[in-house]
């Protein structure tokens, strides 16, 4: 079903998302929070830019931005796909549970922090460039990828990745010079094994968005991951 | 590592003569206090483990054991308390933050006992609630502020979602995790009987109590824990946790040793690892922020449900509820700092934060002033203890009160304020098997209905008396109030006279 959503506001344009049977086609997006809010069945292009919190709770919906994204993109995101053919703002799949997650370009501060993962529902945030500050905060589980194209000499990562990670691993195209990382986090050139848990991502970036998977594959990769489950066990005495 | 400057806090004390040697108290401490000496053939016990939880006492067939407060003492100061000089001693030998249980135990004002309620004297007759319809129901949720009419001049009755209460009170927030499943059967099945709800807290929802959705409000909080879109379809209402009165401030952290078997599946996080709830959600640094969060919420679930926004009463408490009123929330809970907790920093839960009384006076009086209180529903929490504890609150303008320790008490919690370590003797904030199973939840769930219905017919007697057959025409009514021993400055943010004016 088309949608444009001109002189729609978000609460109307999610109504007629909701009410259309199937697949939607959103045209002339402008700044329209909550698209996709908590869908399960549906598959939503856009053209145009969704406002913040798009894809929030999505459970199993999958949808494409043909364009930038802006902030809190897949906010606690439990299944599905989203696709944005560009760039997203701040906060991307923050405590993402499930489903993935791909952006050809840039992300902004605090991307997948929060992000968990139980048994085989293990999210997954691939970006193609470079992300802000703040990157994986209090990571508690899934795959984080970083691909830093296009980043010219500035680092793949902002100031500040991984503070209180105690789960999942975070991968870095090529090394982490110039990065600091906090004390609780431990850093090792990818394996065979990382590479192959990664492949099928990278994989489907490439197909996604049209880059060639050697020449992405062809750099080395880093993986950081957390030194212990319990980063603050020893800061506490009963009282 | 060297000698433990501390003595004992507590005495256990058995009567010989009566103790029988049957070994209950044994098997009953998960502290292993009591230990059965072969080679003296009799019971012997470690006072330093214990921690005045009761349960052998309780529990004794005999009545041989009773627990006494140790009269070894260190040389009096009132400056250098005991506990002072504990905590200095315990922190000097681990390096460690104190860690603490429950609610603030220090003799700070309780501002409940220093109000007194009125009655009616011959002019004005009190009701007889045997006799007399009283009506205790609240509806809690954004009530409209005009009457509106539809072309053809018929009143316009859609509302904003509303969660209905068969009396002004609701569980509040107690993840499962911090307590034990039986606790929250218990307190699901109570809500669901007593018409009204009982509160996830942000531990996400066992598998086994979606079928009381319908009195559940699911919460969520920075970390998230087991929030996804059955979850928030499921309950009744969705609170968001800005702030807990016995942390204001701070984040939850739930350590590692309790995330196993089901409390890491409900969660969603693996066994052992610790599930951090961060003091900040980081996606909410403004009001605008939080008005994204409440509309992602009630567009997930189609406006359907209440949004109640729960803070911690701090000391700029009225400006952040009149901004929370703006956000689109339905509902704002306010947690005052006496309000209990399974494991906050000593420090914390102690001193910061005001008591609820004052934040409950100040935000409803400002809302009220700015012409926005109907915008959201009042919930008061943070240490209500009593029926009267919450007719006082309605009078100072809550529209319902949260409780907690008091549902722990009435489910046998002693208030040894030990959760932190996971030993509950009660089986309540325990989530070893052997432990948890002593909370029978057919027993625990009649405990807290008794225990309601005990509250509602307490409430009905005492709004009778003061001539007052609803808790609608109650709230905020602070003329039924006057104050006792209070300064000039205390009675007018609570808003009442002085008890004789």
């Amino acid at each position: 079903m088309l949608i444009n959503a001109k002189e729609l506001d978000y609460s109307a344009l999610n109504q007629k998302i909701r009410e259309a049977d199937g697949d939607c086609n959103i045209s002339e997006c402008l700044g329209q929070r909550f698209i996709g809010a908590g869908m399960s069945d549906k598959h939503i292009e856009i053209s145009g830019i969704p406002g913040n919190a798009m894809g929030a709770y999505l459970n199993g919906a999958e949808i494409t931005v043909n364009g930038n994204a802006q902030d809190a993109v897949g906010d606690t995101m439990n299944n599905g796909k989203i696709v944005i053919h560009g760039s997203v703002g701040d906060a991307v799949g923050y405590a993402m549970r499930g489903g993935k997650i791909y952006v050809k370009n840039n992300a902004g501060y605090r991307a997948g922090i929060h992000m968990k993962e139980y048994k085989e529902k293990k999210p997954v945030m691939v970006i193609g460039g470079r992300t802000g500050s703040f990157l994986g905060e209090y990571q508690a589980g899934g795959l984080i990828i970083i691909l830093g194209m296009n980043k010219g000499q500035t680092p793949t990562v902002g100031n500040f990745p991984c503070t209180g990670m105690h789960g999942g691993k975070v991968f870095l195209r090529g090394d982490v010079n110039g990065i600091t990382l906090p004390k609780q986090v431990s850093v090792r050139a990818a394996t065979n094994e990382d590479i192959m848990e990664i492949k099928p991502y990278i994989n489907e970036f490439c197909r996604l968005f049209g880059f060639e998977q050697e020449k992405i594959m062809s750099e080395k990769f880093t993986v950081i991951f957390p030194d212990s489950k319990n980063p603050y066990k020893q800061m506490y005495v009963q009282n | 590592m060297g000698i433990s400057y501390i003595y004992p806090e507590f005495e256990v004390v058995r009567n010989t003569a009566r103790c029988i040697g049957c070994r209950v108290c044994e098997k009953q401490c998960a502290n292993g206090v009591h230990l059965f000496d072969p080679e003296l053939g009799c019971m012997t016990a470690d006072d330093a483990k214990c921690v005045d939880c009761q349960r052998c006492v309780a529990l004794c067939p005999t009545r041989a054991l009773k627990i006494i407060k140790n009269d070894c003492t260190f040389r009096e100061n009132a400056n250098w308390q005991a506990d002072t000089i504990k905590e200095i001693y315990k922190q000097a030998e681990s390096g460690g933050v104190l860690l603490s249980s429950m609610g603030n135990p220090k003799p700070l004002p309780v501002y409940w006992d220093k109000i007194l309620i009125n009655a009616s004297q011959v002019t004005n007759p009190p009701i007889d609630p045997l006799r007399e319809p009283m009506e205790t129901r609240v509806f809690l949720g954004k009530k409209p502020s005009t009457i509106e009419r539809k072309a053809d001049g018929s009143l316009k009755t859609e509302l904003a979602p509303q969660l209905e209460l068969s009396m002004p009170v609701m569980f509040s927030a107690m993840s499962y995790g911090s307590i034990s499943y039986n606790a929250h059967e218990s307190l699901a099945r109570a809500a669901k009987e007593l018409g009204i709800y009982y509160n996830t807290g942000e531990g996400g929802l066992h598998e086994d109590f979606y079928c009381y959705g319908e009195n559940t409000v699911v919460q969520i909080a920075s970390g998230r824990f087991g929030v996804h879109e059955e979850y928030l379809s499921t309950g009744a209402a969705i609170e968001i946790k800005m702030g807990q009165g016995a942390k204001p401030g701070i984040g939850g952290h739930l350590p590692g040793t309790k995330i196993v078997g089901d409390v890491s599946r409900t969660r969603m996080i693996p066994e052992g690892s610790d599930a951090i709830s961060p003091a900040p959600h980081h996606d909410i640094y403004s009001i605008e922020d939080l008005r994204q969060l409440v509309f992602s919420l009630k567009e997930a679930t189609n406006y359907k449900k209440p949004i109640i926004v729960k803070v911690a009463a701090v000391h700029n408490i009225a400006a952040i509820a009149s901004g929370i009123a703006r956000s689109g929330a339905d509902i704002i809970a306010i947690d005052g700092f006496r309000g209990g907790t399974g494991a906050a920093p000593t420090r914390i839960r102690d001193s910061v934060g005001i008591p609820i009384e004052l934040a409950l006076a100040a935000v409803d009086q400002r809302l009220r002033d700015e012409g926005i209180r109907n915008n959201v529903s009042l919930i008061a929490g943070g240490s209500i203890r009593s029926a009267s504890d919450i007719v006082k609150a309605i009078a100072l303008g809550a529209d319902a009160c949260y409780i907690a320790t008091s549902a722990l008490i009435a489910l046998g919690c002693h208030l040894c304020r030990t959760c932190q370590t996971g030993k509950c003797n009660w089986g309540i904030a325990t989530q070893r098997p052997e432990l948890v199973k002593r909370l029978n939840p057919d027993i625990g769930s009649e405990r807290l209905v008794n225990l309601l219905t005990a509250w509602r017919h307490e409430i009905m007697e005492l709004m009778g008396g003061m001539g007052i057959n609803s808790i609608e025409a109650l709230r905020g009514n602070r003329l039924m109030l006057r104050g006792i021993n209070l300064t000039e400055k205390e009675l007018e943010i609570l808003g009442i006279s002085h008890a004789g004016e």
